[in-house]
């Protein structure tokens, strides 16, 4: 394959927040702020009953590992889209739920399926992600994960930022 | 091949190429399996409030002047209809707009009901098709033979401006069932033991097949709800076998010919029968429904077989529907609230079983019991059966077809620490309303006899099936 894409980087570098099982997207993005056209009070409400103040806490860079069935519930992109706004560059999860997979693929969020993700760091950790060469690295502990490679068709989404510039392309817009 | 292996083949994209396109699979003829990556097209792409919400904006980034197919669309406000306020006012607006600036065909409006009554009552979901929802449960047509599935908003978009989906083929997980119903037994009762057996994660990407003699058991309205609920375990669809059940409900309900304005005027018409109780006075199709049927031997990724006859009330406690245990089981937790409705027990079934528990009761003034019909049609028949009186006699409030309680969004949002038996899909914290209040989810039958107690309990065993 072939990585040209100016923006993309097949690196992601940052603090380790820890959450637990069926992180659901009512949790994420609760139903109250939905019909908000104004996307900062979405952002504002993010993760609110999990983690309180995570909007203010979070930073660029940052990754989210989770246990089993990361989004569950409603179909709602709005969950992915808050978290890639946010900062969240990486979620690594037992495992996922089907439309929050899509969605993060979608918007070219890169999401690992890792099912011994309890064992890769603590909260605040440093971890380093090689996208491309499917390693995790803890970097408080120097211990290396790998996980199983992108496929091509999923790695051009990311690759991109998401299924819109895939569009583009395709309609040569 | 599986029943929705047969109808993904089917929908593979003609324009789509191995090589154009950079993915990983070069089949392009009508074969298809499980974890391979396909381009699909589309039958109906099913889109609520979330067309003002992301779909919109996203979609208009394109600078497409059009819509690929304006004809593939339906487009219905459900979620919060009427709206409770100026945000979720402007959000209708922001949707109506792009309906009518795209031309959307299928175009509802806000007083049909809940998006997936709807679909199926107008004849949308027939065996064979393949129909995507910007909605988690658009699985609940798996019960009319057809694949359907939730997407997101940017899935919308693609669909919108290419006319294509990428899917993975889901592995199919086989369920027959068995054995006689007892009477106070649902839909609900059946997905909630496979809830308790599979988990919220046990299906993940998988799609479910249900089959097996035992489905003449199980009423259309409580297949519409086990379908419902696939999603719950994490799986992909819940796609029933066709039987005669089926043929019945599809020849009473044709797929539509007309654009909504027509045919509301014909539902309208068709909405007052003049005596039997049952019967659809919609026009009669001529056609058999041609079922799409699994290959024999095909080799599923599982088999389970469950005996109906061994399944009783069961219930989820908070805060995950796989929390769940029989209500017999269950201390006589007292409740703030009892709420009959939703895309997942609001339908007639649910509606004239409740009713029967309910009539000649009264509930008690501290609980508040919220009765939703589904649908407008539904809505109308529950009229003319007499259920909606007995609801009202009883102290209920019956409210006019929106989601609004199950996602907290109005008509009975919950407050602080507050307990509500739901007869809904979902029970997450916070899911209705303060992150403090609890949902327990239970059948329609455990709803009603909850709501007059005022305590959870158990449904009476009735004399005959419901
Ligand atoms: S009734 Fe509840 S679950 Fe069904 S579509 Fe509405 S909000 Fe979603």
């Amino acid at each position: 394959m072939i990585h040209n894409s100016p923006l993309f980087s097949p690196i992601v570098e940052g603090r380790v927040w820890r959450v637990g099982d069926s992180i659901d997207t009512d949790l994420i993005v609760p139903s109250h702020v939905l019909t908000e056209q104004d996307y900062t009070k979405l952002l504002e409400a993010t993760l609110e009953s999990v983690i309180p103040n995570f909007a203010k806490q979070v930073q660029k860079g940052d990754i989210i590992i989770a246990g089993k069935n990361f989004g569950c519930g409603s179909s709602r992109e709005e969950a992915v889209f808050v978290l890639k706004e946010l900062g969240i560059r990486a979620i690594i999860a037992e495992s996922f739920a089907r439309i929050f997979f899509r969605n993060a693929i979608n918007l070219g969020l890169p999401v690992i399926k890792f099912p011994a993700s309890q064992t890769i760091g603590k909260q605040w950790d440093k971890l380093r992600i090689d996208l491309i060469q499917g390693t995790m690295k803890n970097l408080n502990t120097q211990q290396i994960f790998k996980f199983s490679n992108f496929s091509p068709f999923i790695l051009r989404y990311i690759e991109k930022g998401g299924a819109i510039q895939v569009i583009k392309e395709r309609l040569h817009l | 091949m599986s029943i929705s292996d047969k109808i993904l083949a089917k929908h593979i994209s003609s324009t789509y190429t191995n090589k154009k396109n950079n993915i990983e699979t070069s089949k392009i003829e009508k074969s298809v399996t499980p974890g391979e990556f396909i381009q699909v097209s589309v039958d109906y792409i099913m889109v609520h409030e979330q067309l003002g919400g992301r779909i919109a904006p996203e979609f208009q980034k394109l600078g497409l002047n059009h819509i690929w197919d304006p004809e593939q669309v339906v487009f219905i406000l459900d979620h919060w209809v009427p709206p409770p306020d100026v945000r979720a006012a402007k959000m209708h607006q922001r949707a109506n707009t792009f309906a009518e600036k795209y031309h959307i065909k299928w175009n509802f409006g806000q007083n049909q009901g809940i998006c997936h009554q709807v679909l199926p009552e107008k004849g949308f979901a027939q065996p064979g098709r393949l129909i995507v929802g910007s909605d988690s449960h658009t699985t609940t047509y798996g019960a009319f033979n057809c694949f359907s599935t939730g997407i997101g908003a940017t899935d919308v978009v693609n669909l919108f401006a290419t006319g294509e989906l990428w899917f993975v083929v889901p592995e199919t997980i086989r369920v027959n069932f068995h054995g006689n119903l007892h009477s106070n037994v649902l839909g609900k009762d059946i997905v909630l033991q496979m809830l308790r057996d599979f988990k919220t994660d046990g299906a993940i990407y998988d799609g479910f097949e249900f089959g097996g003699e035992g489905i003449s058991q199980i009423s259309i309205d409580s297949r519409m709800t086990i379908s419902n609920m696939v999603v719950e375990m994490g799986a992909k669809n819940g796609i029933f076998e066709g039987d005669k059940l089926l043929a019945d409900w599809l020849r009473a309900h044709p797929p539509p010919t007309e654009a909504p304005s027509t045919l509301q005027t014909i539902l309208q018409k068709s909405a007052r029968p003049n005596s039997s109780k049952t019967s659809y006075s919609a026009p009669i199709s001529p056609n058999t429904p041609r079922f799409i049927s699994p290959e024999k031997g095909y080799n599923y990724k599982k088999t389970l077989e469950y005996d109906l006859s061994e399944i009783e009330p069961m219930i989820a406690r908070p805060y995950s529907p796989d929390n769940v245990i029989p209500v017999a089981e269950m201390e006589p937790i007292e409740i703030d609230e009892a709420f009959l409705g939703s895309c997942t027990n609001g339908r007639l079934e649910d509606l004239r079983i409740a009713a029967r528990i309910v009539k000649n009761h009264t509930v008690p003034t501290d609980v508040k019991f919220i009765v939703i019909p589904a649908s407008r049609d539904i809505y109308l028949k529950a009229m003319h059966e007499g259920l909606l009186e007995i609801f009202v006699q009883a102290g209920a409030m019956v409210e006019y077809p929106t989601c609004g309680p199950c996602i907290g969004g109005h008509m009975g949002v919950l407050g602080p620490d507050e307990i509500c038996i739901s007869s809904s899909n979902r029970n997450f914290k916070g899911r209705m309303g303060d992150p403090s209040s609890q949902t327990y989810l239970a059948s329609s039958a455990t709803v009603a006899a909850s709501a007059i107690t005022g305590h959870i309990t158990s449904p009476p065993q009735e004399k005959t099936r419901i």
